[in-house]
């Protein structure tokens, strides 16, 4: 061996060494969230280093990704062999997952206490033909923000109790001048407009499947989209709504630009924080209104759940880790941006705090939750609606039409 | 030494990489070309044979012939636009002015960053709320209000195609820069005592050098502008109402969203095919300019 070569192996080794003596870590487990706010990246960090302070002999890789990528990367990893253990998982998804054997059935796991102690409709965003996949984590729905100051001084005593009552004074804000337009929503090309519009289906009385076919081209899913595009064309809905996402609204919220918006609870606190927002002080959030005769109130279920994948190794670690992530105790400590899955958590003082508004709409939007169609071809159904709004929206043709082209083509 | 040693010798020094090429390249080709026969999902089930029935599902559907048309119009568009301008870009900085060395410097910089963070800037220009494109063209009285660049059929593929000129343009000029300086200035100079015009010395002195290596940023170019994806799917997403959807989202959708691997991989091959016929379509031009540059 000559010189050279000896002296180079000998620093391999060297440094090699310090990584091949784990002090405490003993089982490494990789687990994939979201890049967004709430949780923030920084809370799952917090939240992780507790859990692995608590276990020193387990180890959590963190890697974060945008709500647009998560599904994707979550399947390509589990189809490429190098799979995450823990994964945040859409409400959307279980269907599609457990048809595909993506995640571990887990409902042994669930216990009395965890059965008894969450709320009866964050179940629904981990379970799929009487199984459970995982456990629910970020609990959520869009509720109707509004700001008091503009209604105000439009002469608006109270915030709109239905859909027909929210356009009616919207109309007011505008003809009095004070906003050109006052709804803003996220109708861009993606799964925020989906959610926009399960928020109307659902007060709309509609069905988005009946009996495995679609069914939203009739009915409350029509009268739904209808309702889009007429606050669209009326002008009462801000037209850049059609490339917004929910970031885009909270800024025109922020920024004094749309009397009503709709949008999950993160919002609330932010649009609070005098530091980035200009209407601090003046944000008001109830549940998205109802329809008279159909619905008192309105809302989507867009909550999020953390499940461990097949093809994870450490499968019981992951699973703990699960369970510390969505223990009351944690999720209490973060109550700030995502409210708890756990129905005390909403009498404790420590949880309301300074949020009461939101909490007592929380109260009935959480429990008005309507859900996306669950079916193993959801991405299919939301592409084609996505087209069908968007197409709708710039009049390229007729509800009626749109509506029936996307049944055509969602793949049931 | 006789011809055939020569020629067996010269294969036996080409097998090792040609080994590694077919594992590389072959191999995954094979592969996608097996699976595209399949109705193969991401996950699960590796699928069983179907024969050509993704491909004819897929050319006979609606999304096919208007991506196809989409995609051909953003890379007609966008290459023309940057030949043109990154050629006129090379002219200017082959000229001897102050300052000319660092504006070269600055040219280099749109092309060096990133796709993704190129299309969040434009996004940002484009902002229908705060965008400063709506600010600078309401502030000159070319605009009334503020709109909407990137929610609207009739303008979101335009501005698409700027975004991409102005971080692709630079590529062109570079390799049009480089060929300029190798115009011998006898010839130029020459063409100064015969009396010809700017156009003319252009057109008959520095373009024939020109054209080879313009046709090699000519082939990178359409290939690259053919199977754009990440400045589209920052950007708009194919939206609004899929008139900004290009081929290589249609297959990233079929095969990841979808989950239909058997089917993207039939449609990631059409994608493959059309650009093939391109590249050796443009390769017979190379050559054809290359024999008669010399």
């Amino acid at each position: 061996m000559n010189r050279f070569f000896g002296r180079t192996l000998l620093s391999a080794t060297l440094l090699t060494a310090p990584l091949s003596v784990p002090a405490f870590a003993e089982t490494q487990i990789n687990a994939l969230f979201m890049a967004q706010a709430a949780y923030s990246e920084a809370d799952v960090r917090a939240m992780t280093e507790a859990f692995t302070k608590a276990n020193p002999d387990i180890k959590v890789n963190l890697e974060f990704v945008p709500y647009e990528g998560l599904h994707d990367k979550t399947v390509l990893a589990q189809g490429a062999g190098n799979a995450y253990d823990v994964v945040l998982f859409d409400v959307i998804w279980p269907a599609e997952f457990a048809a595909n054997n993506v995640l571990v059935d887990i409902s042994s796991k669930i216990t009395a206490d965890m059965k008894s102690g969450v709320l009866p409709g964050a179940w629904t965003t981990v379970k799929y033909d009487s199984k459970f996949y995982g456990m629910p984590w970020i609990l959520d729905t869009k509720y109707l923000y509004y700001n008091k100051e503009i209604l105000s001084k439009a002469g608006i005593a109270n915030p709109p109790k239905t859909w027909e009552e929210l356009a009616a004074d919207a109309k007011i804000i505008k003809d009095k001048g004070i906003l050109a337009t006052p709804i803003a929503w996220s109708w861009a090309q993606a799964e925020a407009a989906i959610c926009d519009y399960t928020t109307l289906v659902s007060a709309f009385g509609g069905d988005f499947l009946k009996d495995g076919k679609p069914a939203f081209q009739t009915g409350g899913g029509l009268d739904a989209l209808k309702y889009m595009v007429d606050t669209y064309k009326s002008g009462v809905t801000n037209p850049n709504s059609k490339e917004f996402l929910e970031e885009d609204v909270r800024k025109v919220f922020e920024n004094g630009d749309a009397a009503f918006a709709l949008n999950w609870t993160y919002m609330y606190n932010m649009a609070n924080d005098p530091k980035d927002s200009k209407v601090a002080g003046k944000v008001g959030v109830v549940p998205a209104p109802g329809v008279a005769g159909k619905s008192e109130a309105s809302a989507v279920n867009g909550s999020m759940g953390l499940g461990v994948t097949t093809a994870s190794k450490h499968q019981d670690e992951a699973w703990k880790y699960i369970v510390y992530m969505t223990s009351q105790q944690t999720q209490n400590a973060y109550a700030k941006l995502s409210l708890p899955i756990w129905a005390s958590s909403y009498a404790d003082p420590a949880v309301t705090k300074g949020q009461e508004e939101l909490i007592a709409a929380a109260k009935v939007g959480l429990a008005a939750m309507y859900p996306r169609p669950t079916t193993p071809k959801y991405q299919e159904i939301s592409v084609a609606l996505q087209q069908a709004i968007q197409e709708a929206l710039l009049g390229q043709s007729s509800p009626e039409d749109a509506l029936k082209t996307a049944a055509d083509n969602s793949g049931l | 030494m006789s011809g055939t040693w020569i020629t067996t010798r010269a294969w036996l020094l080409m097998l090792p990489l040609l080994i590694v090429m077919v594992a590389v390249i072959g191999w995954p080709l094979a592969d996608t070309v097996q699976l595209s026969f399949t109705d193969a999902k991401l996950v699960g089930t590796s699928g069983s044979y179907v024969g050509f029935d993704n491909y004819l599902r897929l050319v006979s559907g609606n999304a096919f012939g208007r991506t196809l048309f989409t995609t051909t119009f953003f890379a007609v568009v966008v290459v023309t636009t940057e030949m043109v301008f990154g050629v006129l870009a090379a002219l200017l900085l082959n000229q001897q002015f102050y300052g000319r060395t660092l504006l070269r410097a600055l040219l280099i910089l749109p092309w060096a960053l990133p796709t993704v963070v190129n299309a969040t800037l434009w996004r940002l220009i484009y902002n229908p709320e705060y965008g400063a494109l709506n600010a600078a063209l309401t502030q000159i009285g070319i605009l009334d209000a503020y709109r909407s660049w990137l929610g609207e059929p009739g303008t979101a593929l335009t501005a698409l195609i700027v975004a991409d000129c102005w971080k692709n343009f630079p590529l062109v000029a570079m390799i049009a820069l480089a060929a300029l300086q190798a115009v011998p200035r006898d010839v130029i100079a020459a063409s100064y005592v015969d009396g010809a015009s700017a156009f003319s010395r252009f057109r008959f002195v520095t373009l024939p050098y020109l054209a080879g290596p313009l046709m090699v940023a000519l082939v990178l170019r359409t290939i690259e502008a053919f199977k754009v994806f990440d400045i589209i799917w920052v950007m708009t997403r194919g939206g609004p109402a899929n008139s900004t959807r290009t081929m290589s989202i249609l297959v990233y959708q079929e095969a990841f969203s979808f989950q239909r691997a058997g089917s993207g991989a039939s449609l990631a091959l059409i994608v493959t095919l059309i650009i093939t016929v391109l590249a050796v379509a443009y390769g017979t031009v190379v050559k054809k300019v290359a024999g008669s540059a010399t």
